[in-house]
């Protein structure tokens, strides 16, 4: 077991959420926001720009730096991730090359990390909660022994300069703000897509601070031995598609699924389902959305056939227009649709396919 | 070979008591049931043990009810189980139960013998953090494999293991040494309905209660709420929206008016979502 030697505060029992932020000497010197720029085979994950605008805000907020943290084989990729972080509003880019990091691998990106952390000491930390992000992040904080809020869904600063947290909880039911009051950093991890994109601005420039790691190959005992892309034609775009069509139990059976698919398709957009629809094996587990699922910002979301549970809302609540198909005048999903549609969605939605495809064609032969 | 799976009783249903002093969660009254994705760690353990030989121990931190979980593993076919147990666990986050659980297997590998694999589920149902496997792991220093979708080999010689790991955008194929820490992806297998000899062995065996002290834990202000770093400030329900839905009124129409009546609605609301579409539709 890793020793942990350091000395800690005990919190005081009980009445817990009325608990005062007490730092110790030692975590008061922690300032600025970090986010964890995920950069894989040459590509930065969408959600750490996500999570920039986010850190930004929080950084304005406290009136310290915000920074994107790096971590890669050396090379352009890493160059043109500190360009971006940039763009998208950071002020540093910590920049950590090395051959041994040119894939993930759980042992030597915690090992650089936290080596990072304990060296720059800032105050709130970042990253995406995808299947990297979750892996490093409890790993980060694990070695740190500070706290970690997973799949916050709102990141704020209260008065006294804590970072609060909010997250659901209970299936989504009720929701919870979470607090590291006397530890640093404090961690959080957001799922893709739950924060929106910011503004990407050309031409700003930060500091880069160039970062040489203390690593040896042959000390790390996990190796990848192959990397195999998922096939193109099974790859969803789901949470960045603009334009998602859903369909649930309403839909009744796996054959009529199709008509999801295919207004989807007419539309040049994704298709996704409600848990339930998973589970009847009518559709793969990737087109999930909601809680446990993608979460979705599209320009449109039309939702056949689902009754709208807090599980399934707290997914989509982030598309422009939601447009709603259930026979229930009282199913719970069209109190937060835009729009809503009384009706048997297996007559509905052949007549929408019907209308685009007829719209869209026209168009065509007109251009 | 030994193999720990760290299972966790989770309440069955969304019913929802929150302690209105500490903000934790209730957990009384509400049925319980092993969390869904600890069923996937606990079905690969047990094929790992019938293939190799050896024993699978199952080890859960939780009130003393939690029993029942630990019965049900022996049901399925586990080979022994420790439930850790003390009022001094009440209240523990992701780091908190990372350290008691991570003190249990010590003690497991003290009493016994040190495991070769520890397997945790993906994440619960309850908490959804994905981060006591991740904890477990740095504590114990074992080689952490995440979201592993397939086992596809274990060289005792070597004392290596070789797993299929869902990765963003791909599979990647990993090999590292014993011993290390496995969480389970769902969907890879489903478990097993346990034998008849399973059920009785199951009934008649002791289920080894541990307090924190019995289990080797010497700094308790390590454990519960003491141990946990994050603190709930605020539980609250999500403020509904203030409109609803404006409903579309499509009593008689034919079929092609409505497509038609439909899509002019998503046009007038978002006439940049039209000519998007209509730049498509001409192949830009
Ligand atoms: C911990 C937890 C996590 C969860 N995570 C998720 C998640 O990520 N995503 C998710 O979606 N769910 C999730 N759920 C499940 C969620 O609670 C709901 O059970 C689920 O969303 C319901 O799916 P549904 O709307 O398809 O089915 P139902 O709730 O059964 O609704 C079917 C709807 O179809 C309507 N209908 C019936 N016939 C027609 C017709 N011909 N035309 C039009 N409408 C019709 C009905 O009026 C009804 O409103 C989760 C639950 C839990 C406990």
């Amino acid at each position: 077991m890793s020793n942990e030697t350091t000395a800690k505060t005990p919190a005081p029992q009980g009445g817990r959420a009325g608990m005062k932020k007490e730092l110790s000497e030692e975590f008061k010197a922690y300032k600025h926001v970090w986010v964890f720029v995920e950069l894989e085979r040459g590509q930065v994950h969408p959600v750490s720009w996500e999570l920039m605008g986010e850190g930004r805000k929080l950084a304005d907020k406290l009136g310290v730096e915000l920074a994107g943290v790096i971590i890669g084989a050396p090379g352009e990729a890493s160059k043109m991730a500190a360009a971006e972080c940039f763009a998208f509003g950071a002020d540093v880019a910590y920049v950590a090359q090395h051959e041994a990091l040119a894939e993930y691998r759980n042992d030597p990106f915690t090992r650089v990390f936290t080596d990072l952390v304990k060296t720059y000491k800032p105050e709130i930390l970042l990253l995406g909660a995808t299947t990297l992000g979750r892996d490093l992040a409890g790993s980060v904080a694990t070695t740190l022994l500070t706290g970690l809020t997973a799949d916050s869904t709102e990141l704020a600063v209260d008065a006294d300069g804590s970072l609060a947290a909010t997250r659901p909880t209970f299936g989504g039911s009720l929701l919870c703000t979470i607090y590291t009051l006397n530890y640093r950093p404090q961690m959080a991890t957001v799922r893709p897509r739950v924060m929106a994109m910011p503004e990407r601005r050309e031409g700003r420039i930060g500091r880069v601070v160039e970062v040489v790691p203390n690593l040896v190959e042959s000390d790390i005992v996990t190796k990848v031995l192959s990397f195999l892309p998922d096939r193109e034609s099974s790859k969803s775009n789901l949470a960045y598609a603009d334009i998602v069509v859903a369909g649930g139990i309403g839909l009744q059976s796996a054959e009529n699924f199709q008509l999801v698919k295919a207004l989807a398709e007419v539309l040049g957009g994704e298709y996704g389902c409600s848990r339930p629809v998973v589970q009847k094996g009518w559709v793969p587990v990737d087109r999930q959305i909601g809680q446990t699922g993608k979460t979705i910002r599209p320009k449109l979301y039309i939702a056949a056939g689902i009754s709208g549970a807090i599980q399934h809302r707290v997914g989509v609540e982030g598309a422009d227009l939601i447009l709603a198909i259930n026979t229930d005048k009282n199913a719970p999903i069209f109190d937060f649709a835009h729009v809503g549609v009384v009706g048997d969605a297996t007559r509905i939605l052949p007549t929408l396919t019907r209308a685009f495809r007829a719209r869209l064609s026209v168009n065509r032969l007109a251009s | 070979m030994h193999i720990v799976v760290c299972l966790k009783q989770v309440p069955d249903s969304a019913q929802i008591r929150v302690h209105p002093v500490t903000n934790t969660i209730m957990r009384q009254g509400v049925p319980t049931i092993i969390n869904p994705y600890d069923l996937f760690a606990l079905e690969q353990a047990l094929q790992l043990r019938d293939q190799h030989g050896g024993e699978v121990t199952v080890l859960t931190m939780g009130p003393p009810m939690a029993e029942d979980s630990l019965r049900k593993a022996l049901t399925f076919g586990a080979d022994r189980a420790v439930l850790l147990t003390d009022r001094f666990f009440a209240g523990s986050d992701t780091l908190a139960t990372s350290f008691a659980l991570a003190s249990a297997i010590q003690k497991i590998s003290e009493t016994w013998s040190a495991p070769d694999i520890v397997f945790t589920g993906k994440q619960t149902i309850d908490g959804d953090t994905a981060q006591v496997g991740p904890g477990v792991a740095r504590r114990l220093e074992l080689n952490q494999l995440t979201y592993v979708a397939r086992i596809s080999g274990i060289d005792f010689a070597e004392r290596s293991v070789t797993v299929e790991r869902r990765a963003e955008g791909g599979v990647q194929t990993l090999k590292t040494s014993l011993p290390c820490l496995v969480t389970m992806l769902e969907g890879t297998n489903t478990i097993r309905r346990g034998t008849m000899h399973d059920a009785l062995r199951a009934a008649r065996a002791t289920v080894v209660k541990w307090s924190a002290a019995e289990a080797g834990i010497k700094d308790l202000t390590k454990c519960g709420l003491k141990g946990s770093p994050t603190v709930v400030k605020r539980v609250f329900a999500p403020t509904p929206r203030s409109e609803r839905a404006q409903i579309v009124d499509l009593t008689g129409k034919s079929n092609e008016e409505m497509g038609e009546a439909l899509m002019a609605e998503i046009f007038a609301r978002s006439p940049s979502l039209e000519s998007a579409l209509e730049k498509m539709a001409a192949g830009y």
